[in-house]
């Protein structure tokens, strides 16, 4: 079981450019710092997917478990853990997280 | 709950010589905003220096609602 979502973390991870794993959706986010984090990749203007770990109890604690960090959102860039909020915003500030994503596309 | 010195102890441990500023962001015990200015970063992602903190913080983390987190060599201050 516990394998089983460690196998489709790692699925999502790979098959989408962008993946952030965040409590609630993009429209009705259900904390603070995963709003944030979709509000700036709204703003970069890339596709990126979203999984709701609020729903699923088992990602919830796989997806800790998969990249070594206790918090939640994470941001997968191309199956690479980017980072949480605060990393996502500085990237952002610094001018580095548009490169990063446009990278992911090309 | 937890208070900021509990946090800033645990962080001057694992990080000596660093300066540790912890404020309780919300006067809750559960979410804090921490910088760490230590030149055990130099030369590390960001992301594997936000994973020093969190290391260094495991026993607390799960009394931990929110941590902002703020990870600089004296360098980039």
């Amino acid at each position: 079981m516990a394998d089983d979502v460690m196998q489709e973390i790692e699925n999502e991870v790979r098959n989408n450019s962008v993946m952030i794993y965040m409590k609630g959706n993009p429209t009705f986010p259900q904390c603070g710092f995963s709003a944030a984090t979709v509000k700036i990749f709204q703003e970069i203007g890339r596709p990126f997917h979203t999984v709701d770990v609020l729903s699923s109890p088992a990602k919830r604690e796989a997806i800790k478990r998969y990249s070594n960090w206790p918090t939640i959102p994470q941001v997968y860039v191309r199956g690479k853990f980017l980072g949480g909020c605060d990393i996502v915003r500085e990237l952002h500030q610094r001018g580095e997280l548009e490169r990063i994503v446009d990278e992911a596309f090309q | 709950m937890l208070d900021a010195e509990h946090i800033r102890h645990s962080l001057t441990t694992a990080f000596p010589g660093a300066q540790v500023l912890v404020e309780d962001s919300t006067g809750t015990g559960d979410h804090f905003a921490v910088t760490v200015v230590s030149p055990d970063f130099s030369g590390k992602p960001l992301v594997e220096r936000h994973q020093m903190v969190y290391r260094a913080l495991a026993a607390l983390m799960p009394r931990v609602h929110a941590l902002q987190l703020k990870t600089v060599t004296p360098g980039e201050q």
